[in-house]
């Protein structure tokens, strides 16, 4: 079905997934498809009726719609007969049962249940909560539709088995914990494809921020979801800079700082003066804040790498060093602090406990470069050549390398 | 993560296979299809013909010509591929090492990272 566009796209795609999401605190994430079904057939209704007869109150005219929609389902069930007990409890009236903003968490938390896999979650959090259809979740990850549905299809029959107690009391933060990870992943594949032309699938990025500001309306006390808030807006606002005219990447070193997108920026910059202040900082927080010190740099000359070094070190802790990924980026700060033949002494450690880091080789590159060590630069160069699967990474490396072997030749155009 | 699987095959242990081993064959590739599709991680699959029905079209220093044959003169030969989207390298060998294929002598599935998809307008 494609979706109903009168009321305007946001305001339908707000009112889906809250729908969903009371359905299925009321009946248990077991009946995910039913009442799925439910509230499609609601915003059918919906559609046919409203350009005629607007409701007072659009939510709750879509709540009860899709609960009569889920009776009428239940009862031509044969297989559900003796269920029917179950159909007393709709019989209770309509009220407004809680902030919207609840339902949303529920069903994120539902969406991103640890026991998916990642690409479960996130394609099933796209469309239940997102609301984008199928197609639209396939063309942003370039796979066939089949291959979606059949996942989606997957993680709902998944989620049956499991009937996770959707309103089971628990740490919140603990269980926000899941959601955050989907959303970051959801973001950063839009930025760097792990396999794939140029990133420039903006769409992915602004679905994750959407979902991020619903997230921070639902839990406005956790400032983990406020970072990783800050830090998608703050990544977001370099994209105008990041890719260039032949779709190539350019690194942050490089790249024309007056290109970002100032109102992201702005917007950034502004959740983490109201956030990071006296807060005891989680991962999310603590790469904002790092995002959040470049935003204030004109340029790399002018960063403060004791700052981004300091902040790296803390992440390292707060992570209890599980991540290598962060100690790598720690180690290019230190390079800008002290110089890269420090930093390469601290790279080979790193490299020798972990042999298969990604990165490692384009980071020994860089700094061999700036030492002067030029042959041993363009063999690191080509060693990361091979090692990534990005084309728009690839490209970067072999325009460094070219410039490194062929210095009078200008870089590409 | 898309991974593509690579189905390396040699004509000659394809003939020595029993008619049961082919069976086997037959039937490991149909449940390893409706395993991946059943995980959402089944994105297209192609076999290849004979390798002695290729054709190779290639430049002789002024322009392309066609002849018969291989593009490499060697044992074995491509027969084949599954396209998977994975979660990660790891998945994607754990996979690999279910193809039929991988568990006969003399031949062998090679695991590769894609880089690049275009799937048209389909």
């Amino acid at each position: 079905m494609s979706r109903p566009s009168s009321a305007g796209e946001g305001l339908w795609r707000e009112l889906a997934p809250q729908t969903l999401a009371r359905l299925l605190r009321t009946y248990g994430s077991s009946q995910f498809d039913l009442c799925e079904d439910a509230v499609q057939e609601a915003l059918i209704d919906a559609y046919v009726r409203w350009p005629a007869d607007p409701p007072d109150d659009p939510q709750a005219w879509l709540a009860t719609t899709a609960r009569r929609r889920y009776v009428d389902r239940v009862r031509s069930d044969q297989r559900r007969r003796d269920r029917e007990g179950r159909v007393a409890l709709l019989e209770e009236p309509l009220g407004r049962e809680g902030a919207q903003s609840d339902d949303t968490l529920l069903l994120l938390q539902l969406c991103c249940d640890p026991a998916l896999s990642r690409s479960a979650q996130v394609a099933l959090t796209l469309r239940a909560v997102a609301g984008l259809t199928t197609e639209q979740i396939a063309n942003a990850y370039q796979l066939p539709v089949a291959t979606i549905a059949q996942r989606i299809t997957r993680a709902k029959r998944r989620l049956a088995t499991l009937d996770s107690d959707l309103s089971r009391p628990g740490d919140a933060a603990e269980r926000l914990a899941p959601v955050l990870d989907v959303l970051y992943v959801m973001f950063t594949e839009a930025h760097h494809t792990t396999t794939g032309a140029p990133a420039q699938n903006t769409d992915l990025a602004r679905e994750a921020i959407h979902l991020a500001r619903l997230l921070r309306q639902a839990a406005p006390d956790s400032t983990e979801v406020a970072g990783l808030l800050a830090l998608m807006l703050l990544t977001e606002a370099r994209h105008p800079a990041r890719v260039g005219q032949q779709g190539e990447l350019i690194p942050l070193d490089e790249q024309d700082r007056t290109r970002w997108d100032r109102r992201l920026v702005d917007e950034g910059l502004a959740l983490l003066d109201v956030v990071a202040p006296g807060a005891d900082a989680g991962p999310y927080l603590l790469q904002a804040c790092i995002a959040g010190v470049h935003a204030h740099a004109a340029d790399t000359e002018t960063t403060d790498w004791l700052e981004i070094h300091a902040l790296y070190t803390v992440l390292e802790h707060t992570t209890d060093g599980r991540n290598p990924m962060i100690a790598l980026n720690r180690i290019v700060a230190y390079g800008m602090l002290r110089g890269p033949e420090e930093a390469l002494s601290q790279l080979d450690d790193l490299a020798a406990s972990h042999p298969r880091l990604a990165r490692v080789d384009a980071v020994r590159a860089h700094l061999l470069e700036r030492a002067g060590r030029v042959d041993e630069a363009a063999a690191s160069y080509r060693l990361a050549i091979a090692a990534t699967v990005n084309v728009a990474e690839q490209g970067h490396l072999r325009d460094r390398l070219r410039r490194l072997t062929a210095p009078d030749q200008p870089p590409r155009t | 993560m898309k991974y593509l699987i690579l189905m390396h095959v040699d004509p000659a242990v394809l003939e020595q296979l029993t008619e049961e081993q082919q069976q086997a064959i037959g039937e490991g590739h149909g449940q390893f299809m409706a395993a991946t599709k059943e995980n959402g991680e089944f994105i297209s699959t192609q076999a290849l013909g004979d390798p002695s029905r290729s054709k190779v079209v290639r430049s002789n220093g002024e322009g392309p010509e066609v002849t018969d044959g291989p593009f490499v003169e060697a044992k074995e030969f491509m027969g084949g591929f599954y396209l998977l989207d994975v979660e990660d390298e790891a998945r994607a060998i754990e996979l690999a090492s279910l193809i039929p294929d991988a568990s006969i002598p003399g031949l062998a599935v090679e695991v590769r990272p894609v880089v690049f998809s275009d799937l048209g307008d389909g």
